[in-house]
């Protein structure tokens, strides 16, 4: 504990390897310094291939011309077979690697449904503590536990492309409900404008009121990632909304909680002879926890 | 917040490595076939794109907390570029990266590279196998407190 509380000086003084051996320190488990819940993020999901990656290249050469720093978390999925993983986020954000106003981090989502949550919280606090003004956590909205990282972020926008309707299939998984924006890129392409009318018809048929605002953009030209950062900062989270982020948090959490039972392999061992119901496992992980 | 995963944290599984192309080469078909490989040997690999300068891997290398880095070189200027991303760990005080190398590196430029800490040079025909080897041979190195690290004593070589 007391080294993290060294390393979190050092990262405050502007230390950046301290600041990454910390969240190295915290990804591994270990407990934070700074208080829980006090840092904001801002969430980036959406389909693979949609230009996630380089629409926050974008973003960040707005912010970095204001003079605002910038720190993203980009994170990829472990390799389920091999446990290992191949992080190609920050090779789309072209000037991550040169301004002192960025700084870039990739995590593997380590085959842990609920374990990478439990950390990013924690890492978006300490990037706030070490003053850190935008802090991005990017995720591919490709399956339910992808959904939940970008459930811990307090702002979340949903990018699309044209010619693809992946979102309007995802809404079924419920990303288009939990989204404050939604960006559909490559608005330098033909059928951009009809990708973004088709999702506005589909969130208008929705019962939810308070439906995000659909925007152009284009991260090859640059193209209306100014207004992307404008919306972005005059967004505010409804309550429906937040209700269904805290149900994300609320079954990732129970995910943590199952997968680390002391029960959870002779669990696993008894489903497996068939010894045991999955009912009666249920029951005995519950009452092990 | 529920307690967090605690990883099994030994050294040689789940390293944290940088796959780099310093300079001005276009070919990365060996740099994405290492990446994949060490990947599916269960490492987490951070590969960085194209045409990337020494300081940029310098400043990758700190930003993702990485314990290794890969240099991938078939352009010929292996001879600058290395060294260059060799002395900017080690004035930032990351001494304890490693460094290994790969592409097209000739036999006689091979011994000034180790001299400066860099520990392996992979060239044509290496098999994946071998890497992993390589690395397991660090994790064995670490535990056993020898030398490894890019600002550490050199003279080991795989």
């Amino acid at each position: 504990m007391s080294d993290a509380v060294e390393l979190l000086e050092q990262a405050r003084s502007g230390d950046r390897r301290s600041l990454s051996r910390l969240l190295s320190h915290i990804e591994e488990g270990g407990e934070s310094p700074v208080e829980d819940g006090s840092g904001t993020s801002l969430g980036i999901t959406g389909p693979p291939g949609v230009g996630k990656s380089s629409l926050i290249g974008r973003m960040i050469d707005v912010w970095t011309e204001r003079g605002e720093s910038i720190a993203v978390l980009a994170v990829d999925p472990s390799s389920p077979r091999s446990g290992g993983a191949l992080l190609g986020d920050r090779m789309r954000m072209s000037n991550a690697d040169s301004s002192d106003l960025v700084y870039v981090r990739s995590l593997a989502t380590r085959n842990h449904p609920g374990g990478l949550m439990d950390c990013l919280t924690p890492m978006v606090d300490v990037l706030a503590a070490c003053g850190w003004q935008n802090i991005v956590i990017e995720t591919v909205g490709a399956g339910q536990a992808e959904i939940r990282v970008v459930a811990f972020a307090d702002r979340i926008l949903l990018v699309d492309g044209p010619d693809r309707g992946d979102i309007i299939q995802a809404e079924k998984a419920g990303i288009m409900e939990l989204a404050d924006l939604i960006a559909i890129n490559k608005s330098d392409l033909p059928d951009a404008e009809r990708a973004a009318n088709a999702v506005r018809t589909a969130l208008s048929v929705g019962a939810d009121e308070n439906t995000p605002e659909v925007l152009l953009v284009s991260a090859h030209s640059g193209d209306g990632v100014e207004e992307i950062i404008e919306a972005l900062s005059q967004t505010t989270t409804t309550k429906g909304r937040e209700r269904l982020r805290v149900r994300e948090r609320l079954i990732s959490a129970w995910d943590s909680t199952l997968l680390s039972s002391p029960n959870i392999e002779s669990t696993l061992a008894a489903l497996e002879t068939g010894s045991m119901t999955l009912s009666q496992a249920v029951e005995q992980i519950r009452k092990g926890v | 917040m529920l307690e967090g995963h605690q990883r099994s944290a030994s050294i040689d599984r789940n390293m944290r490595i940088v796959v780099a192309k310093p300079g001005l080469d276009g070919h990365d078909r060996g740099a994405k076939v290492i990446a994949r490989a060490l990947r599916d040997g269960g490492h987490e690999v951070i590969y960085t794109g194209l045409r990337r300068t020494p300081a940029e891997i310098v400043r990758i290398v700190m930003d993702e907390d990485a314990a290794a880095v890969g240099l991938s070189s078939l352009s010929g200027a292996h001879a600058v570029l290395i060294p260059r991303v060799c002395e900017g760990l080690r004035e930032a005080g990351m001494g304890d990266v490693v460094v290994f190398a790969g592409g097209i590196i000739p036999e006689q430029d091979r011994s000034a590279l180790y001299e400066d800490g860099v520990r392996a040079v992979f060239g044509p025909g290496t098999t994946t196998s071998e890497i992993l080897d390589f690395l397991v041979t660090l994790g064995q190195r670490a535990e056993a407190g020898e030398p490894r690290g890019v600002g550490e004593e050199a003279g080991w070589h795989w």
